[in-house]
Order: C-alpha cells, then sequence, then structure tokens
C-alpha cells in the first residue's frame, strides 16, 4: 500500500507556486564571489563553482534529508545486553503486541456495534447523529492511541468549535491525525488511500467531515480548494485540519507549507507535534513501508510518545501575502517543535523541480558574463 | 539502512580506498556508502539517471545533464572514484583533468569550439543569444591566444586554468 512511486515529470501547473526565494537557502557558489574585472577565457572555462554545487548535492542535500528514517543503532551485544534485548523483544512481540491487538479488536467491536446503528437509525436526525458519530471516532481513535501506549502530552487550550477556522500541523506520519483526533473530532484533508486505509476513509471517517483529494491530478486543487472553503465556512462543520506540508516528513526538519490553507479568509491555529525518538521512530516512510506495517512496528514498541502543543491562533496580517502567511506558521510551529526549515516543496517527491531555478542561475551568470565583457 | 544491501566490511572499505587513490578517508567512504544506498532506491547496486534527477538540488543545477553523463549508472567503487576531484586532497591536476571531462563529452581528448559553445549554453540558457555566444567564446579566445578552429588538451586547460587556485571541494558529512 506504499504510495505510487510513478515516474518523475515536471508538473508545471502544480509547482508554478510563486515562493520565497530559494537562493536565500542554498549554497550560491556562483553568485557570492561576485566576479569583476574584463572577461577571460579562463573565466568562461571556470565552471568548477556550479560543479561544486552538483557535486555537494550528490553528496548531502536538504531535502532528501527530511525524509531520512533513523534506524535504531545497533547495540553492542554483550553477555548481559543481549538477552536483556531478546528478552524485551520476546515481551513485545509476545505479550505486549497480543495484548494490544485484542485491545484494539475489543475497541473496533464496541466502536463498530454503536457507529452502525447510529449511522442508520438516527438519518433524520441529523445533528444528533453528527454528535454521536463525532463522540464514537474520538473513541476508537483512543483505542488506537492505546494500542501503541502513547503517551501524549497536550500543551495549550482544547480547539474550540468555532467557524472560520482551520488547524494546521507538521506531518510525520498518518498516526498524527489520530493523535489529534482522539482529543478532538476534527475533519481531516487527505491523500485517499487504496486499500482497508481508503475503506476506512470513505466510511467512518466521511462522517465527520472529511475531504479528499488525489496528489496526481492537478485539477483536482481547484475542486479541493472549493471544498475547504465551503467546510470552513459552514457554522457547524467540525473543525478542519490541514497538514500543509501535503505529505510525510521525518519529523526533525519541515518542508514548504502550501498556501491553500492560508488563504481561506480563516483563522489559523498552529499545532506542533513533536515524537520522541527513544521509543520509536514515527515516521512513516510510505516509500518503503505500507500502512499496515507501518502500524503493526508501531504495535511492537515499548511506546508512542509526543508531545502536541496548540499554539496560539494567527491570522492574515494587512499587506500579507498568502504565502508569507504560510512561512510565517511554519516558522512558528518548527520553532516550538524544534524543526529545521528547508525550502523545497514536499511534493518534490514525486515529480522533478520547475525549470524556473535554473533559468535563475543561468540568468545571473549570463548577466555577469555579458556585464564582464564591456569592462576594460 | 533499510532496504538494500550488506554492511561495509573493511575490506571492501580498503579496496575502495585504493581505487579513488586515498582521495576519502575510511569514515567518509562509510558516510558515502550510506548515501549511496540512499540514492539507490530500487537497490540495483548502481544509481540511475531518475534516482539522481529525484535530488531537487542536483535537477536545478545547469550542468546536471552533462555530469548526470559521467555519474550515471557507476557502481559505488566507480561512484567514490568520480567524486575524488572533489575531496580535500584532490590535486590541482585531478580537478582541472575533471573539467576537462566535462567538456569533452566526446571523451576523445579535444575540446572543440563547439563543445565550449555547448557548455556555455548549459550555463546561460536563454539568457544570450547564440549569435552573443559565438561572439563572446570567439573574443576571448583569441585574447588567449587561440582561434575558433584551435582544438584544445588537456595541457591547454591546465596553462589556461592553472593560474587561479580552484576551489572545488565538498564535504562529506560525517556522522
Amino acid at each position: 500500500m506504499s504510495s505510487s512511486e510513478g515516474k518523475l515529470k515536471p508538473s508545471s501547473s502544480e509547482l508554478d507556486l510563486d515562493r520565497p526565494n530559494i537562493e536565500d537557502y542554498l549554497p550560491s557558489g556562483a553568485s557570492i564571489h561576485e566576479p569583476h574585472g574584463k572577461l577571460r577565457l579562463r573565466d568562461l572555462l571556470d565552471i568548477s563553482p556550479i560543479l561544486t554545487e552538483a557535486a555537494g548535492a550528490i553528496v548531502d542535500d536538504s531535502f532528501t534529508r527530511c525524509f531520512k528514517s533513523n534506524p535504531p543503532e545497533p547495540w553492542n551485544w554483550n553477555v548481559y545486553l543481549f538477552p536483556l534485548w531478546c528478552s524485551g523483544v520476546v515481551f513485545r512481540y509476545l505479550i505486549l503486541f497480543p495484548v494490544r491487538a485484542i485491545v484494539l479488536t475489543i475497541g473496533w467491536m464496541i466502536f463498530l456495534s454503536c457507529f452502525i446503528p447510529v449511522h442508520f437509525l438516527l438519518k433524520g436526525n441529523d445533528s444528533l447523529r453528527k454528535k454521536w458519530e463525532r463522540v464514537l471516532v474520538e473513541l476508537i481513535c483512543s483505542f488506537f492511541v492505546a494500542s501503541w501506549t502513547g503517551v501524549v502530552k497536550y500543551h495549550g487550550p482544547r480547539p474550540s468549535m468555532r467557524p472560520k477556522q482551520v488547524f494546521v500541523a507538521n506531518h510525520t506520519s498518518m498516526i498524527d491525525f489520530i493523535i489529534l483526533e482522539q482529543m478532538t473530532a476534527f475533519a481531516v484533508i487527505m491523500q485517499k488511500h487504496p486499500g482497508w486505509v481508503g475503506l476506512l476513509q470513505s466510511t467512518i471517517l466521511e462522517s465527520v467531515g472529511c475531504i479528499w483529494f488525489n496528489r496526481s491530478e492537478a485539477k483536482d486543487r481547484e475542486i479541493v480548494t472549493k471544498k475547504l472553503r465551503e467546510h470552513s465556512q459552514g457554522a457547524d462543520n467540525n473543525p478542519l485540519l490541514i497538514f500543509p506540508e501535503g505529505t510525510c516528513v521525518n519529523n526533525q526538519y519541515s518542508v514548504m507549507f502550501k498556501k491553500g490553507a492560508f488563504e481561506l479568509g480563516c483563522t489559523v491555529c498552529p499545532v506542533a507535534i513533536k515524537y520522541n525518538k527513544i521509543f520509536v521512530d514515527a515516521f512513516w516512510n510510505s516509500r518503503k513501508q505500507s500502512f499496515t506495517m507501518h502500524l503493526l512496528q508501531l504495535m511492537t514498541s515499548w511506546a508512542v510518545v509526543c508531545d502536541v502543543w496548540y499554539l496560539e491562533p494567527q491570522n492574515l496580517r494587512p499587506g500579507e501575502t498568502a504565502i508569507e502567511f504560510a512561512e510565517r506558521v511554519r516558522d512558528i510551529i518548527s520553532v516550538r517543535a524544534g524543526l529545521k526549515k528547508v525550502p523545497w516543496d514536499g511534493y518534490l517527491k514525486y515529480s522533478r523541480p520547475s525549470p524556473k531555478h535554473r533559468e535563475r542561475k543561468q540568468q545571473s551568470f549570463a548577466e555577469s558574463v555579458l556585464r564582464r565583457l564591456e569592462e576594460k | 539502512m533499510g532496504n538494500s544491501s550488506s554492511m561495509l566490511t573493511q575490506y571492501d572499505i580498503e579496496e575502495v580506498q585504493q581505487h579513488c587513490n586515498n582521495a576519502f578517508s575510511q569514515q567518509e567512504i562509510v558516510s558515502l556508502y550510506k548515501r549511496f544506498c540512499q540514492l539507490d532506491r530500487n537497490g540495483g547496486g548502481f544509481v540511475s539517471a531518475e534516482e539522481f534527477l529525484s535530488v531537487p538540488e542536483f535537477a536545478v543545477n545547469p550542468l546536471s545533464q552533462r555530469v548526470l553523463r559521467m555519474v550515471d549508472g557507476l557502481n559505488f567503487k566507480e561512484f567514490v572514484a568520480f567524486l575524488s576531484a572533489f575531496g580535500p586532497r584532490a590535486t590541482l591536476q585531478q580537478k582541472i583533468e575533471f573539467i576537462f571531462k566535462v567538456y569533452d563529452s566526446d571523451g576523445n581528448g579535444k575540446v572543440t569550439f563547439n563543445d565550449m559553445l555547448d557548455v556555455l549554453h548549459d550555463l546561460t540558457g536563454q539568457f544570450i543569444s547564440e549569435k552573443q555566444r559565438k561572439q563572446v567564446l570567439t573574443q576571448v579566445l583569441e585574447e588567449a591566444g587561440y582561434t575558433k578552429e584551435s582544438l584544445l588538451v588537456l595541457s591547454d586547460f591546465v596553462k589556461i586554468l592553472g593560474s587561479s587556485g580552484l576551489k572545488m571541494e565538498v564535504e562529506v558529512p560525517v556522522d
């Protein structure tokens, strides 16, 4: 159930967004030492700065770093540590895991036995039905969190149900949604997944007002923006939760926020989520693992420990563009959760960067050549 | 490290080190191996052009296609050898040889006017006309004592580039 790794192709409609200047973040070889003096053959042939940038990107780059999962360090197997680790494994797989699986199954049985009747019998009485479904979704999420022995510390005031407000959070795994959902039934906007997750999406999550999109469809964006706007205006809709990064990042970096959530004319309430790596690496690397495997991995770890901060709601400042607003909120969340910011669009996982960046470099080099040609 | 290959043994590391003439320390080779495995997503033992171009910082580089031609499909030993021109102990000669190889796309040891024009095209894109490029190149060539018909060899490059110190070093992140 990993996301499709299709051919990489430049999708200009998706990525032709104006964005803050990447050059501010990237190591710029050619543009730092502004060369002066008459243009000589040596200056044209000396491509070393640009080659160094290319080699630098091959050796290490800030984008790939965002999606690196951290494998657990191998221990020093001693006489006493190895058996201890082994007994830990035995305990986790043979005792903890079955107990958790049972808890989860019980949770599902309770949930389904309440949800199905409520959903069908209260069809006429919408507001009562919604209220019950909300409570039940929060319940099943609590069961999920319990099945990983989730220890979640919530900081900040609980979100309230008000119209014209959206919540944005950094994204590490689909469990982000479950952790937030157990406290408040949000309506989330998510990529439509295949398999059992998709089934859950189209049945249960539909009831809390979730919105689906398909990353690979550019046209989809307009439809989705419209749906977002409609939802956020509705007074008794569940509060909208958006992950503006658009993809899962490894909880140490944050990629650029998409501006969609910030141009709805609503108050934006930032939420920061930070997982404690000592217990488990909660990053869901969708290229390496299906969601099922990811959940199983969580259920056989000791615990999922994380902090959730509900931060001060922000509004668009006069004279601020949606992109600047998005960057400002990203800054607030990154500082709180201790994430390093990188200037890349998360969707570059699935497609190539727009040619605009290369053209900018070409333009500055061309201008420098022409300028120096004139000099004596 | 997730999917692919085994860990590097001490023997492997020494072999790679020998192949690249000690351009990198053993720790750096281990880091480069981790990076290589990270880039080689399908675990085929080499990094394909697609996998290189999935690094956005690389894809936006004006010379990415030329560098790609040199690095596409290399196994790990050859990959490290390729990067040795960017190592901390690389000599000026090695760096100039690398630059020469970038220009000499057909590998016959001679760089023509058109080769240099092609690279200039990569560097300037649509922001200078082809006519202007030819003019600029001809002018600086003649000032340096060459003509449009000159075929430059490695020693010419050494003469031209050797006087200025070439800064071409890349830092290998070591955990």
